[in-house]
């Protein structure tokens, strides 16, 4: 028995289904009945089902990229925050080497770094690395706060929307997993992004949101609308929630 | 956002009750419950009962910098219940006092049972309460709307705790005292409950009851419960639209 439908929206406490379905992120079993236990849309795969939350925080995983600020500098590492309810450290090691240097000349209270999760043990001590393409400080540029759970919507499908978000502005954006975006470009350009990106975590648990974001980015820009491209709407969508589950 | 009841439609219900606002032994007061009301918070709520305003902020799960707190099993629950000097009739001396104290800890307690704290060790969710307005119940009319404000910040939880409160006022048993029910009333039995399992997270009991009464009080509380459970909800289902 399934009590509810494939993105209808439910609350904590609501009850999804009986024992025949299999209890996935987001939900919890009680006397044999799978309940949800976060605000959120549920996600139907086979038979498990899921609930993806439209607010949450960041939890360091192992292996994710994620943009932190450094907010302190110890005797021998840094410390980050990374929009989580645990900060993360980097320490001197990983980028000096063997060698020992002064922390102070390499980074600074307040500089923003691209960098891995390395490493959570078990007391939730986040490591940080600085190994790996494309990965290190951030000159310039602004910073804008999504939910992390919108991430793989603001990406969209195959980097569709970041793409498209990029292309038009012409600015440089990268999305951490932590839900932190880094967007450097003419600061007016910025301002259009930030705005666009905005929308997209507003307005993420609803369809049609590819369409929408170029109209919006269009009309920022002033632009000329073009002809809506005749696409099939539906396989669009899939695609985006394929990403969102990944 | 926030549209105001005034107090003047309060009191025009039906003639034939006893009670001083003219409400039946089993009706609560008209209330309004909102959700994601505050920008900066994780979550946030207000609500309204009766001459009762109350918003509520939460903020995490977060960093715990207070060692000694620190569960390294789950995260710790922190509330905070604190009156506006303007919110009763008296200016109210700000900062904590015996009774906030008290209530800050039980709110938390009702609370907990129902988050997954073990999902967050070393981390910390903190409540704040603020009662603009107070006219009777406020620690109940806090712990509902904590518990939207909860659910508003993405917090899992198994179910939203509700909270409402019945007593006996003029010799009769009713439900949801208002203020002047509760000064001049025998008794004040503050209940809250986990509304899908029925489990009762609060329970505290100021006055004489005979069991009896006790017994019917507590019923008409949880009734009271089940009604606002449904507001809660309806409240986290308008935040989001469709």
């Amino acid at each position: 028995m399934i009590f509810i439908e494939d993105k209808q929206m439910v609350i904590p406490g609501d009850v999804l289904a009986d024992k025949e379905y299999q209890s996935g992120r987001g939900t919890f079993k009680e006397d044999d009945k799978i309940c949800s236990s976060l605000v959120g849309l549920v996600a139907v795969r086979d038979k498990k089902i899921s609930v993806i939350p439209l607010q949450s925080k960041y939890i360091p995983k192992r292996g994710d990229v994620v943009i932190g600020e450094i907010t302190d500098i110890r005797f021998s590492m840094w410390n980050l925050d990374i929009n989580s309810p645990y900060s993360g450290i980097l320490p001197a090691s990983d980028v000096f080497g063997k060698e020992k240097r002064d922390l102070n000349k390499a980074f600074n209270v307040g500089d923003v770094l691209f960098l891995r999760v390395v490493d959570v043990d078990e007391v939730k001590k986040v490591k940080l690395g600085l190994k790996g393409r494309g990965l290190g400080k951030f000159r310039d540029g602004i910073l804008i706060y999504i939910t992390p759970t919108k991430v793989p919507r603001l990406i969209g499908k195959k980097g569709s929307m970041i793409n498209m978000i990029k292309d038009e502005t012409k600015c440089e954006v990268v999305v951490g997993q932590n839900g932190v975006v880094w967007v450097k470009g003419d600061p007016s350009m910025e301002r259009v992004a930030e705005k666009v990106i905005n929308m997209i975590e507003e307005q993420a648990h609803t369809s049609g949101l590819t369409d929408r974001v170029r109209n919006m980015l269009f009309e920022l820009l002033g632009k000329e609308i073009p002809e809506k491209e005749e696409k099939p709407e539906a396989t669009e969508e899939a695609a985006d929630e394929e990403e969102e589950n990944g | 956002m926030i549209t105001i009841i005034s107090n003047e439609i309060l009191g025009k219900n039906s003639t034939s009750s006893k009670r001083a606002d003219g409400r039946a032994s089993d009706e609560l007061r008209p209330f309004k419950i909102e959700a994601g009301v505050l920008q900066r918070a994780d979550g946030s709520a207000y609500l309204e009962l009766g001459g009762n305003k109350v918003i509520v902020a939460v903020y995490g799960p977060r960093e715990l910098h207070i060692r000694r707190l620190m569960q390294p099993d789950r995260a710790v629950l922190r509330c905070r219940y604190n009156m506006a000097p303007f919110s009763v009739d008296d200016r109210k001396r700000p900062g904590p006092d015996r009774r906030s104290v008290e209530i800050s800890k039980i709110t938390s307690e009702a609370l907990m049972p129902a988050v997954f704290l073990e999902k967050f060790p070393r981390s910390t969710i903190d409540v704040f309460i603020e009662v603009l307005e107070a006219e009777g119940g406020t620690r109940c009319a806090g712990i509902t709307a904590a518990s939207v404000a909860l659910a508003d910040a993405g917090v899992p939880m198994h179910d939203l705790v509700v909270a409402c409160a019945a007593g006996k006022s003029e010799g009769e048993v009713v439900v949801d005292l208002s203020e002047v029910e509760d000064k001049n009333g025998e008794a004040d039995v503050p209940v809250a409950i986990i509304p899908r399992t029925g489990e009762i997270t609060l329970l505290q009991s100021d006055g004489n009851l005979t069991p009896e009464e006790f017994e019917k009080a507590l019923n008409l509380a949880i009734d009271g419960c089940m009604k606002l459970s449904e507001a809660q909800k309806e409240a986290i289902i308008r935040r989001y639209g469709d």
